[in-house]
């Protein structure tokens, strides 16, 4: 059996949304480094139940980083010190004896805190509910294959797809700006020939409601793509820029 | 109530007019630093290039109107340029009501963390320089219409030339990140080229800066005189 490590954290504690938060401390002289960070935090939890505290509240589902529910902070770093991984993928071992690690939730004020290291991200919700779809004919499902799609046309599509709506990259953003998620599902659905009849109202709208729900915004830092779980390229920014504003002079659209 | 999309209220028309208004400006100091360079041609043809400058498009513009067109045009941009970058940034700060305790930077660098300061201290040498060289009020000998003598009275007081010199540092990461940022809002992106963004980005701000920086060493140096 591996070695167990001593780690201090500082965790953000707030009760709920309205009610004002601080850091509190917790020292776990125990940390195995092959514990995933969310089960050192269960672990934190545990005992924190056996003495009859407030456990810390924390998102968490599938835990295999494809739900894109988990997400902390750690030390100024969303999902933490490893690229291309989620809070819940990421394990102890990156991390030394006697490390001080600070946790805080997503900082935006589209992500109000719902408690702890919990945060409300249904604006990204509203974002997708805008123009995040496409229309399709009901009835039997289409054979595979039907449409033809070229194959680097569809593996750029999926590069956009794999986003998982985590919320890192307004997290990591200077900004507090959502483009990085916005322009993966404008993409996404865009690049594809079944996107295409809703392409450029879909743009207007996304942005208008990514807009409304008060992001900032982008500088091109390009922080959020570092920070992105997935490695979605900033290049599909630039390509949303691009439809934004082809749609807006050509088919601009009516607003609800 | 239905509204259209209005391209100029959403962040993303804020950064177009942000983008567009800095191709004129990046062209306009490339163009600047290209004209100087007439510096070394010597004194006549120095002068010379100043005097075709007013006389530019004169049968239609008048004497001196083609100038008086520019600064008009450039004026709106840096007014336009500096609106935007002020509700952008209002934007950006309550994006974030409450900040991290910790931050740690992974991608950002020097270049474009300074682009707010950066163009509030370019502002203010803009109009330093404007009294310096264009107006006068500023310099110790100037003499209007003879822009060659101008340049070496005012880069012979080292520390202008030193100030000169130093004010390229914010010029060169200003321009650096803003070709860059143009690049990217304006929509310039094919998988074929868009490695050359960022080298397109260093070549306009190297060139600027290595040409500007040159008329005070020159003169200092007394390779001009």
């Amino acid at each position: 059996m591996s070695e167990t490590m001593k780690l201090v954290l500082n965790v953000w504690r707030q009760p709920d949304a309205t009610t004002k938060g601080d850091f509190e401390r917790f020292e776990i002289p125990d940390v195995s480094p092959d514990m995933s960070f969310l089960e050192m935090l269960d672990v934190l939890n545990e005992r924190l139940t056996q003495k009859g505290q407030e456990t810390i509240a924390f998102d968490h589902d599938c835990r295999e980083g494809i739900c894109g529910t988990c997400g902390i902070v750690i030390n100024g770093v969303p999902h933490g010190p490893q690229k291309l991984t989620t809070t819940c993928q990421l394990h102890m071992r990156k991390f030394k004896d006697g490390d001080e690690l600070w946790l805080e939730p997503w900082r935006s004020t589209a992500f109000p805190v719902i408690k702890d290291l919990v945060v409300d991200r249904s604006s990204f919700d509203r974002i997708i509910q805008a123009g995040g779809f496409i229309s399709v004919g009901a009835g039997s499902a289409p054979d595979a294959n039907a449409i033809p799609i070229g194959k680097e046309v569809a593996e750029q599509a999926m590069d956009a797809a794999a986003c998982i709506g985590c919320g890192a990259c307004v997290a990591a953003c200077p900004n507090a700006s959502a483009m990085l998620f916005t322009a993966a599902k404008v993409g996404h659905l865009g690049l594809l020939p079944q996107g295409q009849p809703e392409r450029y109202e879909r743009v207007q709208k996304m942005v208008a409601t990514m807009d409304n729900e008060n992001f900032g915004a982008c500088t091109n830092h390009a922080e959020c793509e570092a920070s992105c779980p997935k490695g979605i390229s900033i290049d599909f920014i630039a390509m949303m820029n691009r439809d934004l504003l082809k749609g807006a002079v050509q088919h601009p659209i009516e607003l609800d | 109530m239905r509204r259209v999309f209005r391209l100029y209220e959403s962040t993303i028309g804020k950064k177009i007019v942000m983008a567009v208004t800095g191709v004129l400006l990046v062209g306009f100091v490339v163009a600047h630093m290209a004209g100087n360079l007439k510096m070394y041609a010597g004194q006549e043809k120095m002068d010379h290039y100043g005097e075709f400058l007013r006389e530019f498009a004169a049968p239609v513009l008048g004497h001196g109107g083609f100038l008086w067109v520019a600064r008009a045009i450039l004026l709106l941009a840096v007014a336009a340029h500096i609106r935007s970058a002020i509700l952008l940034t209002r934007q950006s700060q309550a994006a974030r009501d409450v900040g991290y305790k910790v931050t740690t930077r992974r991608e950002s660098n020097y270049a474009s963390l300074s682009m707010r300061w950066g163009g509030v201290f370019l502002a203010a040498f803009i109009v330093l320089h404007i009294l310096h060289f264009t107006t006068g009020h500023i310099h110790p000998t100037f003499e209007h219409g003879a822009p060659y003598a101008n340049v070496v009275a005012g880069f012979t007081v080292w520390w202008t030339a030193a100030l000169y010199i130093l004010a390229m540092i914010p010029l060169g990461l200003h321009l650096y990140h803003g070709t860059w940022s143009m690049l990217q809002t304006l929509g310039a992106n094919h998988p074929r080229y868009n490695h050359l963004r960022r080298k397109i980005a260093l070549a306009v701000a190297l060139i600027v800066v290595v040409g500007n920086i040159s008329f005070p060493v020159a003169v200092l140096t007394g390779l001009i005189k």
